[in-house]
Order: C-alpha cells, then sequence, then structure tokens
C-alpha cells in the first residue's frame, strides 16, 4: 500500500517534468521579465510591468515577425531573490531575451549570472548600479537606461552656479543605490569647488532622523537629502517640524510625484527643492505628452502620471523588441546579430534617443526639474533643463572617473 | 553640547514610543507566558484602523481612539477564541502567533499597500517649540509623546496597584495556579489583559505612526524594539519595560548621533550583555 | 536505528529515485528544486535536533549558516577582490569551525534564561547579525555582500555542472539525516529529550542539563554551516538579505510543515516550500505567497503539530502514536 502510494507520487514527479518543459517553437519567441511583484515595493514592480505591456501592446505581441511568449516572474529587491527569478526563467522556461530586474543589487547579481549563460541575451529592467556595466561588464548584459550617477547629471553644476550653494551635507541610506546618486551629484558640484561638510548614511528602515537633524551644522547653504518615497516624506515632516529652514536638494527619488502627491500635511517648504532624473512629469514635449496619455488610457488605475519604473521597463522591453524587428527574429549564432543590433542601437523614446556606449550602457537625456506650485496649488516638477546625452562617465574623461573608485560611503572623496 | 542633550530628548522620547509598544508585550507574557510574535502586527494595524478613522472622521482624537479600542477588540477575540485553547501550550502558542504575524503582514501590503501614510496631528502638536534655553527648538509632538508615555505608565501603575482586577493581574503574574485556585475567573482576567496589551499596541501604533509615519516593515521594527525592550527590562513588569525603554532609546539615538554606523546594533549588544549578566533583566524576578 | 528500517523497500525505492533523479529532470530541476531542498533540509534538521528533540526553537540557524558563507567568501575568492584566497579545505574547515563556536556561544547565550525566552533571544541575535553585515563594509562588504564564490572543482568532479552539485547536496543530506537519526537514539538523544521533557528531573537525576543543551546547540550549527557552505556554492552569492528574518523564519516555516518529530520532517518540510516558492508565481498570484505559506504555517500549528509526517502516520500506520510533538 504504502509502496505503491510512493511510486505514484513518483510518477507524478516525472510528469510534471516532462509537462513543464514547454517546447519553444521556431516561431515564436520566449521573453521573460523580472520586476519586484512581491512585498513593499510590489507597487513598483506591477508600475515595471506596465512598461512592459505597453510595449508588448505597441508591437501587437509580435517582434521580427514571430509571436511572443512573455514569462513574468517576481523577486523581492533582494540579490538571492533575482537570482531565484532569474534562474527559473533561463533553466526552467526556456527564454531567450531576459529583461529585468528593478534593483541595483539584483541587477549585480544578474550580471554575474549572465556571465555563465552566454547563450541567453539579458536587458536590465531599471536597476541603477553603476558596476552593474562600468565595471567588469558581461558581454550579453545590456542596460538602455541610466544608473544612479548618471540621473543625477547637471544638479551639482546647477546648485553651484545658479543656486549659489558652496557647502552642503549629504543625507541618505546607507546602501549602494544612494551612494550612486551622491556620486554623480558630488562629481560635479566638488569639480566646481564645492565642499561637503558632513555625509549622514542612516542605516536601511530608519524612520527616526531627529537626531541627524539635531546634528546637521549651522553653517551650511543646503541639505542634498537621496532619501525616497516612505523616507523622504518622514524627514521632510520631521526637518520642519524641528524648526529646518535650509534649502533642500533631491535625489532622483526624493521629490518625485508619490512624495509630492502623498496623503498628509501640505508640503509648502519644498517649493524650490530641484532635482534630476530620468523623466520629468510636467514635460511638455509632444512625444511625452502622448506618451503619458497612452499610460492613462491603458491603465486607468495605474499611477496619476508614469512613474520611473514604467518608463524605465518600457525603453527595455522596446529596445528588446525594437532589435528584434531589426534582425527579423533571427537569434542564430549564438544571438550575434541580434545583439549587434543591439549595440548599434539608437532607440527612439519619450524622453529623447537612447544608444549605447562600448560597456552596453546607456547614454540617455537628463531633466533638470524644481518642485514648483502650480495654480490651484498642487505641487510639481517644472523643467528647468535639459541635460542632453550623459554618458556613464557623466560626460568627463573616463579615466579619471573610473579613478573616483567604487560607489562607497565617502566616494568621491571631494577635497 | 547642545546635540548631546537634543540626542538625549531624542532618545528618551524615542523611549516614550518603545515603552507604549512593550508594556503591553510585556504584560501579555507576564501573565500568560504568551510570547506575542504578533505584537508588531497588531501596533501597525492599529496603527492603519486609526489612519481610517482619521480618513472618515477628521480627528486625530478619534485615530487613537480607534486603534486603542479596535486592537483591544481583536485582542479579545483572539484570546478567546484561539489562545484559551492553547494555554499551556507556549511553545504552540508562539508558533501560533508567528503565523498569524506572517498573515497579517501580508494582508495588510494587500489592503493598504507598500505607500506610506502619515496622519495629520492637530495644530496644537505640530511644529517647533522655541525659545528653549540651549537647544532653542524642539518639536513639540516628541514632547507629547513623552507626556503621553508617561499618563499611560501611570495610569498603568494606578490600574494594576490599586483596582481588583488589577491586583488579581498582577497576582496572576505572581502565581497563575493560586489565582486559579481562588475562584477568580482567570478566563475573564486573561482577556482583559490581552485587551489591554493588544489595545497598547494599536494605541502606540497611532501615536509612533503620527510622529514618524506608517509603512509595511514597521511590524517587525516594533516586535523586535519590544523583544529587546523586555529582555532587557525584565519580563512582565511594566517598571521593567520602562527602564528598558529608556536604555534602548538612548543607546539608539547616541549611536545615530555619534557613531551612526553601527547605531542599530549597539542595542542588540546591551541586550547580550544583559543575558549574559542578569539572564532575567534588569527589573525581572528570577523564575 | 534497526536494521529493517534501513532495508525496507520505502527507503530503498527512495534512495533509488533520488540517485536517478538527474535522468529525469533539468537543470533547473536538480539545483533550484532538488539541491536547494537538500540544503533547506540540511539547516531546519538542525532546528529539528534542538526544536523537536530539544524543546528549544532557535531562529538564529540561518545566521549560523550565513556566517559559514560568509566565511567562504572571506577566507576564499570572491569577484569583488576582497578574498584571502587561502587553500579550498583551509577555508572549509575554517568555515565550520567559526560557524560552529558562533552557533555555540548563541547556545551558551539562550540557555541561561528558560524555554520560551530562546525563540525572543535568537531571534534578536538574528536580526542583530543581519544589521552587523550590512552596516560593516570591512569585513562584510555591506549591504552588497559578496559574489563570485564559485563551487570548486574536487576529483575531476565539477561541482558547478548540476549533476554532481545536486549528487553532492544527496550525499550530505543523506549523511546528516542518518546521523541526526542515529543521533536522536544514543545515550546522548534520549537524555536530550529526558531534558525536554523534564530539566529538574533530569538535573536530580545527575544529569548535566545546560551541557546537553549546548552540545546539541553545537550540532545543529554543523549542520547549519553546511547548508551554508552549499548555499553560497549554489548562489555564487552571500549578502545580508540572505540572512534577514525572513529566511531565518523560513527555516521555522519548513521544520514545523515537515513535523518536527522525525528527522525526515526536515526534508519533506524543505520540499513542500521550495516546490510552493517556486511555483506559487504559476500557481496563484505571487504577490500572496506569503499569506498561503503562513495559512499553512497556522494550519499545520493548530491541528497537526506533528507536521506533515504527522499526517502521514495517522493516514498509513494508525495505531502508531506520534506523540514527540511540539507540544509540551
Amino acid at each position: 500500500m504504502k509502496l505503491s502510494r510512493r511510486s505514484l507520487i513518483g510518477l507524478a514527479v516525472v510528469g510534471g517534468l516532462l509537462s513543464s518543459t514547454v517546447l519553444a517553437s521556431a516561431e515564436t519567441i520566449k521573453i521573460g521579465t523580472i520586476a519586484t511583484l512581491e512585498g513593499a515595493f510590489a507597487v513598483l514592480g506591477k508600475e515595471g510591468m506596465r512598461g512592459v505591456d505597453m510595449a508588448l501592446k505597441k508591437w501587437g505581441n509580435k517582434a521580427g515577425g514571430k509571436d511572443l511568449v512573455i514569462i513574468r516572474s517576481s523577486s523581492d529587491t533582494s540579490p538571492d531573490s533575482a537570482i531565484r527569478a532569474v534562474k527559473k526563467l533561463v533553466e526552467q522556461d526556456g527564454v531567450d531575451i531576459v529583461v529585468g530586474p528593478l534593483s541595483g543589487s539584483e541587477g549585480l547579481a544578474i550580471k554575474e549570472y549572465a556571465k555563465t549563460k552566454p547563450g541567453v541575451t539579458f536587458i536590465n529592467g531599471l536597476s541603477a548600479a553603476q558596476d552593474t556595466t562600468l565595471r567588469d561588464p558581461a558581454p550579453n548584459f545590456f542596460r538602455f537606461t541610466g544608473d544612479g550617477a548618471q540621473w543625477m547629471a547637471g544638479l551639482g553644476e546647477y546648485v553651484y552656479k545658479v543656486k549659489g550653494y558652496r557647502n552642503i551635507v549629504t543625507i541618505g541610506e546607507d546602501y549602494s543605490f544612494p551612494y550612486t546618486m551622491a556620486l554623480g551629484f558630488l562629481n560635479d558640484f566638488c569639480n566646481l569647488g564645492g565642499k561637503v561638510a558632513n555625509r549622514f548614511w542612516v542605516p536601511i528602515g530608519n524612520k527616526d532622523y531627529s537626531t541627524i537633524v539635531a546634528s546637521i551644522p549651522d553653517d551650511i547653504d543646503a541639505i542634498w537629502v537621496g532619501l525616497g518615497g516612505a523616507d523622504a516624506v518622514n524627514f521632510l515632516s520631521q526637518y520642519e517640524q524641528a524648526g529646518g529652514d535650509k534649502p533642500l536638494i533631491g535625489g532622483t527619488i526624493t521629490v518625485d510625484q508619490s512624495v509630492l502627491g502623498s496623503k498628509g500635511r501640505r508640503k509648502s517648504y519644498v517649493v524650490g527643492t530641484p532635482s534630476a532624473g530620468p523623466i520629468a512629469d510636467s514635460w511638455d514635449n509632444p512625444v511625452w505628452q502622448a506618451w503619458k496619455a497612452d499610460y492613462k488610457a491603458q491603465f486607468p488605475d495605474g499611477f496619476p502620471t508614469p512613474s520611473l519604473f514604467a518608463h524605465g521597463y518600457f525603453i527595455s522591453m522596446s529596445a528588446a523588441l525594437t532589435a528584434l524587428d531589426k534582425v527579423k527574429g533571427d537569434l542564430s549564432d549564438g544571438h550575434a546579430k541580434y545583439r549587434a543590433a543591439l549595440t548599434n542601437l539608437v532607440l527612439d523614446t519619450p524622453t529623447g534617443k537612447v544608444s549605447l556606449d562600448e560597456n552596453r550602457q546607456g547614454i540617455t537625456d537628463i531633466f533638470l526639474t524644481e518642485v514648483t506650485e502650480a495654480k490651484d496649488g498642487t505641487l510639481y516638477n517644472k523643467v528647468i533643463k535639459i541635460i542632453p546625452q550623459v554618458n556613464q562617465v557623466m560626460n568627463g574623461d573616463r579615466a579619471k572617473f573610473l579613478a573616483l573608485g567604487r560607489v562607497g560611503r565617502n566616494v568621491p572623496a571631494c577635497k | 553640547m547642545k546635540l548631546f542633550l537634543i540626542t538625549t530628548l531624542n532618545g528618551l522620547t524615542l523611549a516614550a514610543l518603545y515603552f507604549l509598544v512593550a508594556s503591553g508585550f510585556s504584560l501579555v507574557f507576564g501573565l500568560m507566558r504568551n510570547v506575542n510574535m504578533a505584537h508588531g502586527s497588531l501596533y501597525l494595524l492599529g496603527a492603519y484602523i486609526g489612519y481610517q478613522f482619521q480618513e472618515a472622521t477628521g480627528s486625530w482624537v478619534a485615530a487613537i481612539a480607534g486603534g486603542f479600542l479596535s486592537m483591544a477588540l481583536l485582542g479579545l477575540l483572539l484570546q478567546h477564541y484561539l489562545f484559551r485553547f492553547l494555554e499551556g501550550q507556549e511553545l504552540r502558542q508562539t508558533l501560533v502567533t508567528i503565523g498569524i504575524s506572517i498573515i497579517a503582514a501580508d494582508l495588510m501590503l494587500a489592503y493598504w499597500g507598500g505607500t506610506t501614510y502619515q496622519f495629520e496631528i492637530p495644530d496644537a502638536l505640530y511644529g517647533a517649540l522655541r525659545g528653549i534655553p540651549v537647544i532653542k527648538v524642539y518639536p513639540i509632538y516628541r514632547l507629547f509623546i513623552l507626556v503621553a508615555a508617561i499618563t499611560v505608565g501611570i495610569a498603568l501603575w494606578l490600574f494594576l496597584n490599586r483596582t481588583r482586577i488589577g491586583m488579581m493581574i498582577r497576582a496572576g503574574v505572581d502565581d497563575r495556579d493560586m489565582l486559579s485556585a481562588t475562584g477568580v475567573n482567570v478566563h475573564l482576567i486573561f482577556a482583559l489583559t490581552f485587551a489591554l496589551g493588544a489595545g497598547l499596541a494599536g494605541l502606540a501604533g497611532v501615536v509612533g505612526g503620527s510622529a514618524l509615519s506608517i509603512a509595511p516593515g514597521e511590524d517587525l521594527r516594533y516586535l523586535l524594539a519590544s523583544l529587546v525592550v523586555v529582555i532587557v527590562g525584565g519580563m512582565g513588569s511594566v517598571a521593567g519595560s520602562a527602564v528598558g525603554a529608556i536604555l534602548i532609546g538612548l543607546t539608539e539615538q547616541y549611536g545615530l548621533a555619534y557613531s551612526p554606523t553601527y547605531g542599530v546594533v549597539y542595542t542588540f549588544v546591551i541586550m547580550v550583555a544583559v543575558l549574559a549578566v542578569r539572564p532575567q533583566g534588569i527589573m525581572g524576578r528570577s523564575a | 536505528m534497526k536494521r529493517t528500517d534501513l532495508i525496507s523497500p520505502a527507503v530503498i525505492i527512495t534512495a533509488l529515485l533520488l540517485a536517478a533523479f538527474p535522468l529525469l529532470a533539468n537543470a533547473f530541476w536538480l539545483v533550484q528544486i532538488g539541491a536547494q531542498t537538500f540544503i533547506y533540509g540540511i539547516i531546519a534538521l538542525g532546528l529539528i535536533l534542538l526544536a523537536g528533540y530539544g524543546g528549544m526553537v532557535s531562529l538564529a540557524q540561518m545566521s549560523v549558516a550565513g556566517l559559514a558563507g560568509y566565511s567562504m567568501a572571506i577566507f576564499g575568492l570572491n569577484s569583488a577582490g576582497l578574498g584571502l584566497g587561502w587553500p579550498l579545505p583551509v577555508v572549509i574547515i575554517t568555515a565550520i569551525i567559526l560557524a560552529t563556536i558562533f552557533g555555540t556561544l548563541i547556545g551558551v547565550l539562550s540557555v541561561r534564561t528558560e524555554g520560551i525566552y530562546t525563540i525572543m533571544i535568537t531571534l534578536a541575535v538574528a536580526t542583530g547579525f543581519f544589521y552587523f553585515t550590512r552596516q560593516n563594509y570591512a569585513i562584510f562588504n555591506g549591504f552588497t555582500g559578496f559574489a563570485g564564490i564559485k563551487a570548486p572543482v574536487i576529483g575531476g568532479y565539477d561541482l558547478r555542472n548540476p549533476v554532481w552539485f545536486y549528487y553532492l547536496c544527496l550525499i550530505f543530506a543523506a549523511f546528516s539525516y542518518l546521523a541526526i537519526t542515529h543521533l536522536v537514539r544514543s545515550t546522548f538523544g534520549v537524555a536530550l529529550q529526558g531534558v525536554r521533557d523534564n530539566a529538574r528531573r533530569m538535573e536530580a537525576l545527575g544529569f548535566h542539563v545546560k551541557a546537553h543543551r549546548i552540545t546539541a546547540y553545537a550540532i545543529a550549527s554543523v549542520l547549519a554551516a553546511i547548508g551554508g557552505i552549499l548555499t553560497v556554492w549554489m548562489n555564487d552569492r552571500i549578502d545580508p538579505s540572505s540572512i534577514g528574518v525572513g529566511p531565518a523564519i523560513d527555516i521555522l516555516i519548513i521544520a514545523v510543515i515537515g513535523g518536527l518529530g522525525h528527522p525526515v520532517g526536515a526534508f519533506i518540510g524543505a520540499l513542500i516550500f521550495t516546490l510552493v516558492d517556486n511555483f506559487a508565481i504559476d500557481l496563484i498570484d505571487r504577490e500572496r505567497f506569503n499569506t498561503v505559506i503562513g495559512a499553512v504555517f497556522l494550519f499545520i500549528v493548530l491541528f497537526s503539530p506533528d507536521g506533515v509526517i504527522g499526517w502521514w502516520r495517522r493516514l498509513f500506520k494508525p495505531g502508531s502514536s506520534s506523540a514527540r510533538a511540539s507540544s509540551q
């Protein structure tokens, strides 16, 4: 009795193995996506998937004359979960192309994994760690979006020259993404002669900024805040309640629409805060406005305006599909033609054109914005300036940029 | 000097918040030996429900009441329909609360999403108090938390020491068998204690959510804070919770001010040190 | 263990199926399901020894495993170029010794208080260690952790090959399983269960209660260390998120779902957990994975304290008691 039941289970397992190995026909191309669809950041992953869906709708689920099979997979922003997800896509589902992931440390992990799977092409979702492509890149990993440092392009110069700030402090969470943004910001700011009085790296998950606020010296001109979302809201309101009155400088996600539109007391004290990033919600360019309208039409229950996650995944997926069109779906010879097409791609996106550098890293336009109060009293980010075609070394000297060192708490030294 | 004073004040006000959360946890453990690993979930759920109360009524006081009462009710139900049947099975009770906390965290995420919520505190409590010697300005609301915690602490003390039910609870903490032998309705006492502990967690959720904010993950944060506070202070003692909270609150803030990198680790070091020297906690009685 | 148990048809068929599995399965099933199950099983096996037989629920198993994994990166080689590059056997031995010392110290600390405190203390220790690895760049490389910790080639077998890695994990799992099955029936194992059931009586009988408990922690730590080393070889990497509160609780879930009453529970729980973890996204909304796994956990704690193996026993071996449950 016991024995036969065990054999039955054995058979069931074997059956499961066979049935799960779906045979890929020559007329379809399998693309796997990875986004954060679980945990506290699930909202962002869903938003990323909206970008994927927009691209798929635009292409009608076909590229290069072949039908697309999309397999969605989820992580929770930890590298382990991203590796689990990508292994399932590649080793079990047998995808040809992977689009993802969303967060920086996941991207670094997947880059390392990509090196072990030369037969698969990896296109980054929105992860923005610098060394995913800058140092020791994988030959089959492509990133059409910027990294955290690129997103800060132009901000250091703007606050030095226009706002006249000379001496600042920085505040960010104690991990690589804020370090990367700080590097991008300080690179320009310090080259011009700006000084950093102190850098506060707050442990991840800390919600109580009161002691940090008390530690901010009085003789500074402004505070660069690299916190995002919930932390930004927390810091901003605690700073105001403690009687703080120094002007702020924002990281890419510090004063985005989710913070400006968040529930609670009005945030008039952030008016005038400059920041920089890959999108600018209020940009009056017709292509951007049309894309924004598409987003709203396709996702009435989405964000009030598309976030950088939808934007990033849309660009990444569009790049994957445009290149497929160019090679007519030909993935033969270890994706050789396809990768050449990706490498030479000049992609027209809702935010200007994107091309790749020698490390397969995107060169993109960056938007410099400032929080402004609209006539109806709502807050929005007004476009001050577009920094065209920013590359990974912030359009400076590559060797000098590399010499700054890997991102870290005290990079650049800013002496 | 200014930084030191502000940091000390920050530490004390944070301790006040920790005390509000941990006292309920400690009380429930002291009486029922129930290590309620879902205590953090009660904190977060109380905060969310309090937020809904404020949305509906526009009143922050309603949020406080809503957070306290809803969690007290939930505590009553949990004790009556679940933990009552697991009495004496400490490990199973604890495992059940772990299961509840996993599910609760996920369902709260499903319903309220990953967004951050902030309460609109009354204008009288918002902003900075100016003109204080040396430190010049300090947020009014944080001082309010200190006052609230002291008030709750005194109320708890009076309740436990001056009322009949309170004395029964204390008797139960000291010797459960004796309490039931005297013919007291132990189930009622247990249910009331659990309701009070859960209600305090819900109340702390609104108070803490107003000082900082509410978001997924806060459940775990305050569960850990409660664990460390009661391990350090001593289980089942209101005074122990206060001492533990002050120690942990100050450590965290001094850590942030003077050694931010390892600030979060120091509290655990203190816990290990206390365990090594005085396993029952600073104010705990040896078992 | 009785001789008949070892050569019973069920055991032989299970062994043959496991050995033949690589003939049927692709790389994903071998590593992501097969090897992962064995690894989770080995780590959870330590918890079953502690909790099921010793009555001490430790949430620090994953921290001990993590320290072993980190040691592999720190003393061996990693892609950040920060490893010391010691010879492999030395690295492995160092990793196991360090992790065992760490786990034993956690034991020393937590046996200072009685029973139910253990779960709180070990959770706090696990969290403290997690924070420390995330903040410390000098040793643990902070938030980023280490990548490029490659499984080695031993005796001509490249352990990065899914088949060989599967067999490696299978061998360690089988060895650990047999060792623990044997151990719990030894004098030490019986004494440990005596300590679990009535520490005072055992003390009166002249047993050193604390020594027994701490020894159990040491043995569980060795298992965790093996699991930790296999984990970094499987993932090529380790970072603080691998040892956070989530993974710590996962091990408890695995042990409880499988059943704390018998060593095999660790592997049954690990298999169920791994399958749900990997395929939940295909069956249900991945987002609600935690609700599903939490509900299963709660259901088992409430209605079948001896886990899935408890059901098995009740279904197929009516009359045989399985009282060795967690309820005390």
